[in-house]
């Protein structure tokens, strides 16, 4: 520990912010930036990890554009986000929108919407597998209870990804709530009673002080769950293993599946590479699209 | 009241049942013998404890609950420390290449996981970390999030208190963790809780790098059970396994309440 008073002098001054970086340094060396180098080495390689690396050149991303599966997972996540999206912003700001009235009992609806966000996707999608039973799934119950027809939650390839997302709306849901509040709550009231005066509905108070005023938090919530939802891997996987005929295998779960059930490490981490790439192109485009708007 | 109010209310204590309900259903479900939780509405007929005992019976849960403690308060130290460490230097001192870091810094961040996610593996492999808790705890001693926070916090710090603490003799590491740290302490509880509750809850890298049944986390075990063939088609031991992995951050939450929902609201976050 350093002893002279006053400043830290010489050589010790010098090395001081490295010797302090040191641990995080070391890390970000082998658990962030080797991994990257080598994920590019790795995509023109077939290689199982035991027997040794053997060059493919370009055989991995040939592969990967004529892997039909791969784009049907990648596909399938679009799908799942093209659901996902636009659901969780409009439920989380009409529930935000409603919080942010005079109202009781605030803080105990807000920690209800939240509960699902701070517990584990695992016991969600365990949960709510059984909510989604054909025949003593709760939601089935409900609806034959009211002279309904069953739904076919996760046993038709045509509603199950429809089914995951709103599954996973419901887990996230409570933080963009609290996202949209903490917007919400910037805007004037004098702006709400000035309208008021001048005979503004309650819809057109929305339209014209409410909305320009919480874009930002919009586009903040549009990329967090974009870059979230392009993870989806865990509903998937418990819930229904890719099923039924792939229609929800998701891209994520893809990779997994390629990468540790059949070790194929060279192609998998080309698919890694490649849909990662992919991310930052979807959320770049979306910035860019967002800093043109304002 | 008015009309516009009262559907309000109705819409709110909807919306609320739609959150709570399910989770007080998977509760008494548990609870419930087997062959009674097809009809199982809203209050139980009888209560038993047996889906737990059989759980218990099948897979090491007692093992899995200490192996997750254990990850999450090591990773959550790890974080802490070594976050403010590398964040006060961030905020406080001079030297070359700091730009440079805090631009590797910032790219780390955008980066998807997707592309360090079989490296990171392979790493693994050959440290022969896989079917160890090194695995789990030490990629996850860093965290960039934490970095960019304590940064944040500690350059609200005036200059003045670390030349004053120089002068008395303070190295640089007792300045960080005695004396600066006492100031951010709203930053190490945000820091803290996002930190536990994301390795609490992550079950991807356990499913990656740990096979053996004695080194599973609570996520990855109760997934593997839900989805192999062990719970035999048994609903009440998977839902009880799952109110057993929810619980803990239950009750954090229950008690920390405000404090998980500020700090997850200040970083936009999620677990």
């Amino acid at each position: 520990m350093q002893k002279q008073t006053g400043k830290i002098t010489g050589i010790r001054r010098r090395l001081l912010p490295y010797l302090i970086l040191s641990p995080y340094l070391v890390h970000l060396l082998l658990f962030v930036l080797f991994p990257v180098v080598f994920s590019v080495v790795l995509t023109f390689h077939k290689w199982n990890i035991i027997a040794p690396m053997e060059y493919v050149g370009l055989d991995n991303f040939r592969r990967l554009f004529q892997d039909r599966l791969f784009w049907k997972a990648v596909l399938n996540t679009l799908q799942f986000l093209l659901v996902h999206i636009p659901l969780q912003i409009t439920m989380a700001l009409a529930l935000a929108y409603f919080l942010n009235e005079k109202i009781i009992l605030r803080s105990f609806f807000r920690a209800s919407f939240f509960l699902p966000v701070v517990i584990s996707g695992v016991v969600v999608t365990i949960l709510w597998q059984q909510l989604y039973g054909l025949e003593t799934g709760l939601l089935n119950r409900a609806l034959t209870a009211v002279g309904l027809n069953r739904v076919e939650w996760l046993s038709n390839p045509f509603i199950a990804m429809i089914s995951i997302a709103i599954m996973a709306t419901w887990k996230n849901v409570g933080l963009y709530v609290i996202l949209f509040l903490v917007g919400l709550q910037t805007v004037p009231r004098s702006y709400y009673e000035a309208a008021e005066v001048e005979g503004a509905s309650a819809w057109q108070q929305f339209r014209y002080i409410t909305l320009p005023a919480i874009n930002p938090t919009i586009f903040m919530v549009l990329i967090l769950s974009t870059i979230g939802g392009f993870s989806l891997f865990i509903e998937p996987y418990i819930m229904t293993d890719g099923g039924p005929l792939n229609s929800t295998l998701s891209a994520m779960l893809y990779i997994y599946k390629q990468a540790f059930g059949y070790y194929q490490m060279g192609y998998s981490a080309t698919l890694g590479l490649f849909f990662a790439m992919l991310i930052m192109a979807v959320v770049a485009v979306q910035k860019m699209t967002i800093e043109k708007e304002n | 009241m008015k009309a516009s109010k009262i559907i309000m209310y109705v819409l709110l204590i909807g919306a609320t049942l739609s959150f709570l309900y399910p989770f007080y259903w998977m509760l008494l479900a548990s609870l419930t013998p087997e062959a009674q939780i097809g009809e199982l509405g809203l209050m139980p007929k009888a209560l038993t404890f047996s889906n737990y005992t059989q759980m218990a019976g099948k897979i090491p849960i007692g093992r899995a609950l200490l192996n997750s403690f254990m990850v999450a308060s090591l990773s959550t130290a790890g974080i802490l420390v070594f976050g403010a460490m590398t964040g006060y230097v961030l905020a406080k001192l001079r030297f070359p290449g700091r730009n440079l870091l805090f631009f590797v810094i910032i790219f780390t961040m955008t980066l998807p996981f997707q592309i360090t996610l079989i490296p990171n593996y392979i790493l693994m492999v050959k440290l022969q970390w896989t079917d160890t808790l090194a695995a789990l705890i030490v990629p996850a001693l860093n965290s960039t999030f934490a970095i960019l926070l304590f940064r944040q916090a500690f350059q609200s710090i005036p200059d003045d208190l670390i030349y004053a603490a120089r002068v008395d003799g303070c190295g640089e590491l007792r300045i960080i963790f005695q004396i600066l740290c006492p100031n951010i302490i709203p930053t190490i509880i945000t820091v803290g809780i996002i930190s536990f509750m994301n390795s609490w809850n992550d079950v991807l890298w356990p499913l990656i790098v740990i096979r053996d049944e004695q080194l599973m986390t609570m996520p990855q075990l109760v997934t593997l059970f839900a989805v192999g063939g062990r719970a035999e088609a048994q609903l009440g031991v998977k839902l009880a396994a799952a109110v057993l992995l929810a619980l803990p951050i239950i009750l954090a939450y229950s008690i920390f309440q405000r404090h998980f929902i500020q700090s997850m609201a200040s970083t936009g976050l999620k677990g």
